[in-house]
Protein backbone atom coordinates (compact mmCIF):
# COMPACT_ATOMS: atom_id res chain seq x y z
CA UNK A 1 0.00 0.00 0.00
CA UNK A 2 1.05 3.11 -0.38
CA UNK A 3 2.07 5.72 2.36
CA UNK A 4 0.86 8.59 0.26
CA UNK A 5 -2.45 10.16 0.74
CA UNK A 6 -3.98 11.25 -1.52
CA UNK A 7 -6.35 14.51 -1.26
CA UNK A 8 -8.13 15.51 -4.61
CA UNK A 9 -8.38 19.38 -5.74
CA UNK A 10 -12.18 19.75 -5.08
CA UNK A 11 -13.32 20.67 -8.60
CA UNK A 12 -15.24 23.33 -7.57
CA UNK A 13 -13.21 25.76 -5.11
CA UNK A 14 -15.29 26.77 -1.99
CA UNK A 15 -18.73 28.75 -2.48
CA UNK A 16 -18.54 32.34 -1.36
CA UNK A 17 -14.68 32.99 -1.31
CA UNK A 18 -14.29 36.18 -3.57
CA UNK A 19 -12.55 35.45 -6.15
CA UNK A 20 -13.14 31.42 -6.39
CA UNK A 21 -12.55 30.22 -9.95
CA UNK A 22 -15.38 29.63 -12.07
CA UNK A 23 -14.29 28.76 -15.62
CA UNK A 24 -10.89 27.10 -16.92
CA UNK A 25 -8.83 29.01 -19.47
CA UNK A 26 -9.84 26.02 -22.31
CA UNK A 27 -13.58 27.18 -21.33
CA UNK A 28 -12.96 30.67 -21.43
CA UNK A 29 -10.95 30.69 -24.52
CA UNK A 30 -13.13 28.28 -26.56
CA UNK A 31 -15.99 30.30 -24.99
CA UNK A 32 -15.08 33.80 -26.69
CA UNK A 33 -14.14 32.04 -29.90
CA UNK A 34 -17.65 30.08 -30.46
CA UNK A 35 -18.93 33.06 -29.26
CA UNK A 36 -17.70 35.21 -32.15
CA UNK A 37 -17.75 32.89 -34.78
CA UNK A 38 -21.26 31.78 -33.56
CA UNK A 39 -22.18 36.11 -34.19
CA UNK A 40 -20.63 35.15 -37.86
CA UNK A 41 -22.58 32.22 -38.53
CA UNK A 42 -25.92 34.17 -37.41
CA UNK A 43 -25.30 37.39 -39.47
CA UNK A 44 -24.45 35.32 -42.74
CA UNK A 45 -26.93 32.96 -42.43
CA UNK A 46 -29.41 35.97 -42.69
CA UNK A 47 -27.67 37.05 -45.59
CA UNK A 48 -27.67 33.23 -47.49
CA UNK A 49 -32.06 33.51 -46.94
CA UNK A 50 -32.14 37.18 -47.75
CA UNK A 51 -30.99 35.30 -51.39
CA UNK A 52 -34.59 33.04 -50.84
CA UNK A 53 -36.75 33.59 -48.23
CA UNK A 54 -38.58 30.49 -48.55
CA UNK A 55 -38.61 26.90 -47.49
CA UNK A 56 -39.81 23.56 -48.34
CA UNK A 57 -39.94 20.23 -47.92
CA UNK A 58 -38.94 16.89 -49.73
CA UNK A 59 -35.79 17.13 -52.36
CA UNK A 60 -36.76 19.84 -54.55
CA UNK A 61 -38.52 23.38 -54.18
CA UNK A 62 -38.24 27.00 -56.19
CA UNK A 63 -40.21 29.76 -57.87
CA UNK A 64 -43.37 28.17 -59.13
CA UNK A 65 -43.73 25.32 -56.63
CA UNK A 66 -45.70 25.38 -53.70
CA UNK A 67 -43.54 26.36 -49.91
CA UNK A 68 -43.81 25.06 -46.91
CA UNK A 69 -43.89 28.68 -45.23
CA UNK A 70 -41.75 32.04 -46.22
CA UNK A 71 -40.11 34.39 -44.15
CA UNK A 72 -41.45 38.41 -44.57
CA UNK A 73 -38.62 39.26 -45.89
CA UNK A 74 -37.33 40.60 -49.22
CA UNK A 75 -35.34 38.66 -51.48
CA UNK A 76 -31.59 40.43 -52.51
CA UNK A 77 -29.89 38.96 -55.04
CA UNK A 78 -26.52 38.92 -56.24
CA UNK A 79 -24.18 40.26 -53.12
CA UNK A 80 -25.04 39.14 -49.71
CA UNK A 81 -25.83 35.06 -50.21
CA UNK A 82 -21.85 35.51 -52.23
CA UNK A 83 -20.08 36.84 -49.15
CA UNK A 84 -22.45 35.32 -46.86
CA UNK A 85 -21.96 31.90 -47.97
CA UNK A 86 -17.63 32.87 -47.48
CA UNK A 87 -18.57 33.83 -43.87
CA UNK A 88 -21.13 31.33 -43.01
CA UNK A 89 -18.11 28.54 -43.54
CA UNK A 90 -15.42 30.58 -42.71
CA UNK A 91 -17.67 30.66 -39.40
CA UNK A 92 -18.59 27.17 -39.19
CA UNK A 93 -14.94 26.09 -39.46
CA UNK A 94 -14.01 28.31 -36.45
CA UNK A 95 -17.02 27.08 -34.51
CA UNK A 96 -16.55 22.91 -35.57
CA UNK A 97 -12.76 23.07 -34.75
CA UNK A 98 -13.40 25.45 -31.20
CA UNK A 99 -16.01 23.16 -30.62
CA UNK A 100 -14.29 19.98 -30.95
CA UNK A 101 -11.29 20.57 -28.45
CA UNK A 102 -14.22 22.28 -26.03
CA UNK A 103 -16.03 18.37 -26.31
CA UNK A 104 -12.85 16.55 -26.16
CA UNK A 105 -11.21 18.26 -23.47
CA UNK A 106 -14.82 18.64 -22.11
CA UNK A 107 -14.88 14.52 -21.54
CA UNK A 108 -10.75 14.49 -21.02
CA UNK A 109 -10.89 16.60 -17.90
CA UNK A 110 -14.62 15.22 -17.02
CA UNK A 111 -16.13 18.58 -17.32
CA UNK A 112 -19.06 17.58 -18.46
CA UNK A 113 -19.92 14.67 -15.72
CA UNK A 114 -18.61 16.41 -13.25
CA UNK A 115 -20.43 19.89 -14.12
CA UNK A 116 -23.47 19.09 -16.57
CA UNK A 117 -24.29 15.95 -16.08
CA UNK A 118 -27.20 16.00 -13.85
CA UNK A 119 -27.59 13.44 -10.35
CA UNK A 120 -30.20 10.46 -10.53
CA UNK A 121 -31.68 12.58 -7.98
CA UNK A 122 -31.81 15.81 -9.78
CA UNK A 123 -33.79 14.10 -12.43
CA UNK A 124 -36.79 12.78 -10.06
CA UNK A 125 -39.66 14.32 -11.38
CA UNK A 126 -39.99 16.18 -7.69
CA UNK A 127 -37.01 17.50 -7.61
CA UNK A 128 -37.14 18.62 -11.58
CA UNK A 129 -40.74 20.56 -10.89
CA UNK A 130 -39.04 22.01 -7.79
CA UNK A 131 -36.13 23.43 -10.21
CA UNK A 132 -39.19 24.57 -12.87
CA UNK A 133 -40.75 26.48 -10.04
CA UNK A 134 -37.90 28.20 -8.81
CA UNK A 135 -36.99 29.49 -12.45
CA UNK A 136 -40.69 30.29 -12.75
CA UNK A 137 -40.64 32.54 -9.73
CA UNK A 138 -37.29 34.05 -10.36
CA UNK A 139 -36.43 32.50 -6.92
CA UNK A 140 -32.14 32.15 -6.82
CA UNK A 141 -30.98 28.67 -6.42
CA UNK A 142 -30.45 27.07 -2.79
CA UNK A 143 -26.79 25.75 -4.27
CA UNK A 144 -25.21 28.81 -5.26
CA UNK A 145 -22.07 27.37 -7.02
CA UNK A 146 -23.37 24.72 -9.66
CA UNK A 147 -25.64 24.79 -12.15
CA UNK A 148 -29.22 23.19 -11.60
CA UNK A 149 -30.61 20.72 -12.82
CA UNK A 150 -32.66 22.89 -15.89
CA UNK A 151 -28.91 24.67 -16.86
CA UNK A 152 -27.57 21.30 -16.94
CA UNK A 153 -30.15 19.33 -19.33
CA UNK A 154 -29.89 22.82 -21.56
CA UNK A 155 -26.60 22.62 -22.01
CA UNK A 156 -26.13 19.04 -22.51
CA UNK A 157 -29.05 19.43 -24.99
CA UNK A 158 -27.53 22.63 -26.96
CA UNK A 159 -23.82 20.87 -26.90
CA UNK A 160 -25.23 17.15 -27.78
CA UNK A 161 -28.26 17.59 -29.91
CA UNK A 162 -29.04 20.84 -31.16
CA UNK A 163 -25.32 21.70 -32.69
CA UNK A 164 -24.27 18.45 -33.97
CA UNK A 165 -27.75 18.04 -35.87
CA UNK A 166 -26.99 21.51 -36.78
CA UNK A 167 -24.04 20.71 -38.70
CA UNK A 168 -25.49 17.09 -40.45
CA UNK A 169 -28.25 19.06 -41.48
CA UNK A 170 -25.74 21.89 -43.32
CA UNK A 171 -23.11 18.86 -44.11
CA UNK A 172 -26.40 16.91 -45.87
CA UNK A 173 -26.62 19.85 -48.46
CA UNK A 174 -23.31 19.36 -49.56
CA UNK A 175 -23.78 17.53 -52.95
CA UNK A 176 -20.12 16.13 -52.35
CA UNK A 177 -20.75 14.88 -48.95
CA UNK A 178 -24.03 13.51 -50.14
CA UNK A 179 -22.35 11.58 -52.71
CA UNK A 180 -20.11 10.28 -50.98
CA UNK A 181 -23.38 9.55 -47.53
CA UNK A 182 -26.25 9.42 -49.14
CA UNK A 183 -27.77 8.53 -46.02
CA UNK A 184 -26.56 12.29 -44.05
CA UNK A 185 -29.77 13.88 -46.46
CA UNK A 186 -32.26 11.12 -47.07
CA UNK A 187 -32.50 10.89 -43.11
CA UNK A 188 -33.96 13.96 -43.27
CA UNK A 189 -36.08 13.59 -46.73
CA UNK A 190 -34.27 15.24 -48.83
CA UNK A 191 -32.29 18.72 -49.41
CA UNK A 192 -35.03 21.03 -49.06
CA UNK A 193 -36.50 18.96 -45.85
CA UNK A 194 -32.28 19.12 -44.58
CA UNK A 195 -32.28 23.10 -45.43
CA UNK A 196 -35.68 23.69 -43.36
CA UNK A 197 -34.43 21.74 -40.52
CA UNK A 198 -31.47 23.60 -40.52
CA UNK A 199 -33.45 26.56 -40.16
CA UNK A 200 -35.37 26.08 -37.48
CA UNK A 201 -32.32 24.28 -35.41
CA UNK A 202 -30.50 27.65 -35.73
CA UNK A 203 -33.96 29.29 -34.69
CA UNK A 204 -33.60 27.07 -31.27
CA UNK A 205 -29.53 27.78 -30.82
CA UNK A 206 -30.51 31.89 -31.15
CA UNK A 207 -33.56 31.03 -28.73
CA UNK A 208 -31.17 29.45 -26.43
CA UNK A 209 -28.28 32.14 -27.39
CA UNK A 210 -31.37 35.05 -25.78
CA UNK A 211 -32.16 33.27 -22.88
CA UNK A 212 -28.34 32.80 -21.94
CA UNK A 213 -27.66 35.99 -22.21
CA UNK A 214 -30.61 36.98 -20.22
CA UNK A 215 -29.83 35.27 -17.38
CA UNK A 216 -26.44 36.35 -17.84
CA UNK A 217 -27.83 39.77 -17.21
CA UNK A 218 -30.11 38.47 -14.25
CA UNK A 219 -27.29 36.87 -13.15
CA UNK A 220 -25.62 40.02 -12.39
CA UNK A 221 -23.76 41.05 -15.69
CA UNK A 222 -20.37 42.47 -14.64
CA UNK A 223 -19.71 39.38 -12.19
CA UNK A 224 -20.85 36.19 -14.93
CA UNK A 225 -18.73 38.41 -17.82
CA UNK A 226 -15.67 38.80 -14.99
CA UNK A 227 -15.77 35.26 -14.23
CA UNK A 228 -15.87 34.08 -18.01
CA UNK A 229 -12.98 36.57 -18.97
CA UNK A 230 -10.45 36.66 -15.94
CA UNK A 231 -11.68 33.17 -14.35
CA UNK A 232 -12.72 34.33 -11.34
CA UNK A 233 -14.78 35.83 -9.89
CA UNK A 234 -17.17 36.51 -6.18
CA UNK A 235 -19.90 33.25 -6.05
CA UNK A 236 -23.27 34.79 -5.52
CA UNK A 237 -25.64 33.48 -6.92
CA UNK A 238 -26.09 31.11 -10.33
CA UNK A 239 -28.28 31.43 -12.92
CA UNK A 240 -26.62 31.69 -16.90
CA UNK B 1 11.96 33.55 -9.73
CA UNK B 2 9.18 35.29 -12.20
CA UNK B 3 12.28 36.20 -14.12
CA UNK B 4 13.51 32.90 -14.58
CA UNK B 5 10.18 31.29 -15.20
CA UNK B 6 9.15 33.94 -17.97
CA UNK B 7 12.57 33.31 -19.69
CA UNK B 8 11.78 30.22 -19.78
CA UNK B 9 8.28 30.49 -21.24
CA UNK B 10 9.36 32.51 -23.22
CA UNK B 11 11.98 30.32 -24.73
CA UNK B 12 9.54 27.49 -25.04
CA UNK B 13 7.20 29.61 -26.56
CA UNK B 14 9.26 30.94 -28.82
CA UNK B 15 10.18 27.69 -29.91
CA UNK B 16 6.57 26.24 -29.88
CA UNK B 17 5.71 29.23 -32.63
CA UNK B 18 8.48 28.80 -34.72
CA UNK B 19 7.23 24.72 -34.91
CA UNK B 20 4.21 26.24 -35.83
CA UNK B 21 4.67 28.60 -38.34
CA UNK B 22 7.63 25.99 -40.22
CA UNK B 23 5.00 23.22 -39.51
CA UNK B 24 2.23 25.78 -41.44
CA UNK B 25 4.32 26.65 -44.14
CA UNK B 26 5.34 22.98 -45.16
CA UNK B 27 1.41 21.74 -44.86
CA UNK B 28 0.83 24.70 -47.28
CA UNK B 29 3.76 23.29 -49.54
CA UNK B 30 2.62 19.87 -49.33
CA UNK B 31 -1.29 21.24 -50.10
CA UNK B 32 -0.38 22.85 -53.19
CA UNK B 33 1.87 19.76 -54.52
CA UNK B 34 -0.85 17.72 -54.03
CA UNK B 35 -3.69 20.26 -55.54
CA UNK B 36 -5.53 21.49 -52.25
CA UNK B 37 -5.22 25.15 -52.28
CA UNK B 38 -8.44 26.83 -54.46
CA UNK B 39 -7.25 29.91 -57.06
CA UNK B 40 -9.12 31.92 -54.40
CA UNK B 41 -7.55 30.52 -51.76
CA UNK B 42 -5.96 34.79 -50.53
CA UNK B 43 -7.75 37.17 -48.45
CA UNK B 44 -9.70 36.50 -45.27
CA UNK B 45 -12.35 34.21 -46.73
CA UNK B 46 -9.45 32.47 -48.49
CA UNK B 47 -8.78 30.31 -45.03
CA UNK B 48 -12.45 28.56 -44.91
CA UNK B 49 -12.20 28.13 -48.83
CA UNK B 50 -9.06 26.53 -48.34
CA UNK B 51 -10.16 24.22 -45.27
CA UNK B 52 -13.18 23.39 -47.14
CA UNK B 53 -11.15 22.23 -50.75
CA UNK B 54 -8.64 20.60 -48.92
CA UNK B 55 -10.87 18.34 -46.30
CA UNK B 56 -13.16 17.38 -49.37
CA UNK B 57 -10.60 16.36 -51.55
CA UNK B 58 -8.43 14.48 -49.27
CA UNK B 59 -11.58 12.92 -47.15
CA UNK B 60 -13.79 12.21 -50.00
CA UNK B 61 -13.20 9.63 -52.66
CA UNK B 62 -13.17 11.97 -56.59
CA UNK B 63 -15.12 9.79 -57.63
CA UNK B 64 -17.97 9.29 -55.55
CA UNK B 65 -21.48 9.48 -57.70
CA UNK B 66 -23.83 12.12 -57.25
CA UNK B 67 -27.20 10.86 -56.18
CA UNK B 68 -29.67 9.92 -59.17
CA UNK B 69 -33.28 9.79 -59.09
CA UNK B 70 -35.98 7.82 -60.47
CA UNK B 71 -37.92 9.61 -63.38
CA UNK B 72 -40.94 10.25 -61.32
CA UNK B 73 -39.18 12.22 -59.16
CA UNK B 74 -38.24 15.02 -62.20
CA UNK B 75 -39.37 18.24 -60.91
CA UNK B 76 -42.04 19.70 -63.31
CA UNK B 77 -40.55 22.97 -62.95
CA UNK B 78 -36.79 24.00 -63.88
CA UNK B 79 -36.39 28.15 -62.77
CA UNK B 80 -34.50 29.93 -65.14
CA UNK B 81 -31.58 31.15 -63.88
CA UNK B 82 -29.47 34.18 -66.49
CA UNK B 83 -31.30 34.69 -69.30
CA UNK B 84 -28.95 33.60 -73.06
CA UNK B 85 -26.63 36.41 -74.21
CA UNK B 86 -27.98 39.44 -76.34
CA UNK B 87 -24.47 39.28 -78.27
CA UNK B 88 -24.53 39.50 -82.30
CA UNK B 89 -22.21 36.00 -82.13
CA UNK B 90 -24.33 34.05 -80.37
CA UNK B 91 -27.77 35.27 -81.68
CA UNK B 92 -26.41 34.63 -85.13
CA UNK B 93 -25.57 31.01 -84.41
CA UNK B 94 -29.09 30.59 -82.52
CA UNK B 95 -30.85 31.74 -85.58
CA UNK B 96 -29.07 28.96 -87.21
CA UNK B 97 -30.29 26.35 -85.43
CA UNK B 98 -26.31 26.30 -84.00
CA UNK B 99 -25.18 24.39 -87.23
CA UNK B 100 -22.33 27.08 -87.58
CA UNK B 101 -21.91 26.58 -83.42
CA UNK B 102 -18.13 24.55 -82.92
CA UNK B 103 -16.55 23.70 -79.70
CA UNK B 104 -12.99 24.43 -79.31
CA UNK B 105 -10.40 22.27 -77.45
CA UNK B 106 -7.50 23.57 -77.07
CA UNK B 107 -4.32 24.51 -74.35
CA UNK B 108 -2.20 21.41 -72.93
CA UNK B 109 -3.80 19.23 -75.31
CA UNK B 110 -1.98 16.73 -77.79
CA UNK B 111 -4.40 17.13 -80.65
CA UNK B 112 -6.40 20.86 -80.40
CA UNK B 113 -9.69 20.36 -82.05
CA UNK B 114 -13.11 22.11 -83.01
CA UNK B 115 -16.30 20.00 -82.88
CA UNK B 116 -19.64 20.72 -84.41
CA UNK B 117 -23.15 19.81 -82.44
CA UNK B 118 -23.50 16.94 -84.88
CA UNK B 119 -20.14 15.34 -84.14
CA UNK B 120 -20.57 15.70 -80.24
CA UNK B 121 -23.77 14.29 -80.13
CA UNK B 122 -22.62 11.24 -81.91
CA UNK B 123 -19.96 10.66 -79.15
CA UNK B 124 -21.50 7.65 -76.31
CA UNK B 125 -23.92 9.76 -74.33
CA UNK B 126 -24.67 9.31 -71.09
CA UNK B 127 -28.11 10.69 -69.53
CA UNK B 128 -28.75 11.11 -65.70
CA UNK B 129 -31.38 12.34 -63.26
CA UNK B 130 -29.51 14.30 -61.00
CA UNK B 131 -30.42 17.44 -58.46
CA UNK B 132 -28.86 20.63 -58.85
CA UNK B 133 -29.19 23.35 -55.69
CA UNK B 134 -28.53 26.82 -56.71
CA UNK B 135 -26.48 28.72 -54.23
CA UNK B 136 -29.76 30.94 -53.47
CA UNK B 137 -31.12 27.64 -51.61
CA UNK B 138 -34.06 26.43 -54.23
CA UNK B 139 -33.27 23.48 -55.89
CA UNK B 140 -34.45 21.05 -58.59
CA UNK B 141 -34.22 17.47 -60.10
CA UNK B 142 -33.69 16.61 -63.91
CA UNK B 143 -32.05 14.40 -66.42
CA UNK B 144 -29.39 15.78 -68.18
CA UNK B 145 -28.07 14.23 -71.28
CA UNK B 146 -24.87 14.61 -72.56
CA UNK B 147 -20.84 13.52 -73.24
CA UNK B 148 -19.04 12.94 -70.44
CA UNK B 149 -16.11 15.34 -70.42
CA UNK B 150 -13.23 13.03 -70.03
CA UNK B 151 -14.16 11.58 -72.70
CA UNK B 152 -13.59 14.43 -74.74
CA UNK B 153 -10.44 15.27 -72.71
CA UNK B 154 -9.28 11.80 -73.42
CA UNK B 155 -10.26 12.35 -77.07
CA UNK B 156 -8.11 15.35 -77.73
CA UNK B 157 -4.89 14.05 -74.81
CA UNK B 158 -4.69 16.04 -71.64
CA UNK B 159 -0.92 16.70 -71.09
CA UNK B 160 0.38 14.98 -67.68
CA UNK B 161 1.36 18.60 -66.66
CA UNK B 162 -2.41 19.94 -66.81
CA UNK B 163 -4.25 20.66 -63.80
CA UNK B 164 -7.11 22.54 -64.64
CA UNK B 165 -9.78 22.72 -67.37
CA UNK B 166 -11.13 26.16 -68.34
CA UNK B 167 -14.52 26.88 -69.59
CA UNK B 168 -15.39 30.05 -72.22
CA UNK B 169 -19.48 30.76 -72.78
CA UNK B 170 -20.78 33.33 -74.92
CA UNK B 171 -21.41 35.13 -71.69
CA UNK B 172 -19.15 36.51 -69.45
CA UNK B 173 -19.65 33.58 -66.81
CA UNK B 174 -16.02 31.85 -67.75
CA UNK B 175 -15.50 28.97 -64.61
CA UNK B 176 -12.87 26.47 -64.37
CA UNK B 177 -12.78 22.98 -62.72
CA UNK B 178 -9.52 21.13 -61.39
CA UNK B 179 -9.63 17.45 -62.76
CA UNK B 180 -10.69 15.39 -60.54
CA UNK B 181 -14.39 17.43 -60.95
CA UNK B 182 -13.20 17.29 -64.75
CA UNK B 183 -12.62 13.75 -64.65
CA UNK B 184 -15.39 12.72 -62.82
CA UNK B 185 -17.98 10.13 -64.52
CA UNK B 186 -21.11 12.14 -64.07
CA UNK B 187 -19.28 15.65 -65.42
CA UNK B 188 -21.21 16.57 -68.68
CA UNK B 189 -21.22 18.58 -71.78
CA UNK B 190 -24.85 18.30 -71.51
CA UNK B 191 -27.18 19.00 -74.60
CA UNK B 192 -30.67 17.21 -74.03
CA UNK B 193 -32.56 18.49 -70.69
CA UNK B 194 -35.58 15.64 -69.83
CA UNK B 195 -35.38 14.07 -73.54
CA UNK B 196 -35.62 16.96 -75.16
CA UNK B 197 -33.04 19.61 -76.58
CA UNK B 198 -31.31 21.73 -74.58
CA UNK B 199 -33.39 25.13 -74.49
CA UNK B 200 -31.82 28.57 -74.87
CA UNK B 201 -33.01 29.59 -71.08
CA UNK B 202 -30.87 26.47 -69.95
CA UNK B 203 -27.86 26.82 -71.75
CA UNK B 204 -28.07 25.85 -75.58
CA UNK B 205 -26.38 24.74 -77.59
CA UNK B 206 -24.18 22.79 -74.89
CA UNK B 207 -23.71 23.20 -71.32
CA UNK B 208 -21.62 21.99 -68.24
CA UNK B 209 -23.18 19.97 -65.66
CA UNK B 210 -21.37 19.49 -62.93
CA UNK B 211 -23.24 17.16 -60.51
CA UNK B 212 -21.18 17.40 -57.59
CA UNK B 213 -21.15 21.51 -57.12
CA UNK B 214 -23.51 23.83 -57.11
CA UNK B 215 -25.49 25.21 -59.79
CA UNK B 216 -23.52 28.13 -60.60
CA UNK B 217 -20.63 25.87 -61.67
CA UNK B 218 -22.92 24.16 -64.64
CA UNK B 219 -22.06 27.11 -66.69
CA UNK B 220 -24.08 27.69 -69.93
CA UNK B 221 -23.61 29.03 -73.82
CA UNK B 222 -20.64 26.95 -73.94
CA UNK B 223 -18.12 27.79 -76.78
CA UNK B 224 -14.10 27.29 -76.10
CA UNK B 225 -12.51 24.87 -73.69
CA UNK B 226 -8.88 25.22 -72.29
CA UNK B 227 -6.86 23.07 -70.92
CA UNK B 228 -4.17 24.64 -68.34
CA UNK B 229 -1.75 24.14 -65.58
CA UNK B 230 -2.07 27.54 -64.10
CA UNK B 231 -5.35 29.98 -63.72
CA UNK B 232 -2.95 33.02 -62.81
CA UNK B 233 -3.22 34.48 -66.42
CA UNK B 234 -6.90 34.48 -67.20
CA UNK B 235 -9.23 37.29 -65.51
CA UNK B 236 -8.24 38.01 -62.42
CA UNK B 237 -6.36 34.83 -62.16
CA UNK B 238 -9.00 33.83 -58.94
CA UNK B 239 -10.12 30.46 -61.77
CA UNK B 240 -13.35 31.98 -62.14
CA UNK B 241 -15.75 34.95 -62.61
CA UNK B 242 -17.25 33.69 -59.31
CA UNK B 243 -14.80 35.23 -56.83
CA UNK B 244 -15.18 38.46 -58.46
CA UNK B 245 -18.76 39.03 -57.74
CA UNK B 246 -18.07 37.15 -54.45
CA UNK B 247 -18.67 33.83 -54.84
CA UNK B 248 -16.76 30.65 -53.88
CA UNK B 249 -14.57 28.79 -56.55
CA UNK B 250 -15.10 25.94 -54.98
CA UNK B 251 -18.56 24.90 -54.35
CA UNK B 252 -19.13 21.53 -53.38
CA UNK B 253 -20.19 22.75 -50.68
Amino acid sequence: MSEIAYVPRPAIQTSGVPGSRRHSTLVRITHWIFALSFFGLAVSGVAIILAHPHFYWGETGGTGTPSLFDLPLTTMLGGPSGWGRSLHFLAAWMAVLTGLLYVVSGIVTQHFRRRLLPSLADLSWHSFRASVLDHLRFRRPVVEDSYNVIQRLSYLTVIFLLFPLTIITGLAMSPVITSVIPQVVTIFGGHQSARTIHFFLADLLFLFLLVHIAMVILAGFASRMRAMITGRAPVRKELA
Amino acid sequence: MTNRVSRRKLITRGLAAAAGASGLVYAARLASRYGLIPPDSGGIWGVGETLTYATQRVLMSHHSLAREFHPSEISRVIPVSGEPPVTGPFQRLLSGGFADWRLTVDGMVARPSTFSLDEIKRFPSRSQITHQACEEGWSFIAEWTGVPLSYVLNLVGVSPQAKFVVFFPFDDFWDSLDLPDALHPQTLLAYGLNGQEISPDHGAPLRLRVARQLGYKSIKFLSHIKVTDTLKNIGTGLGSASPDTGYSWFAGI
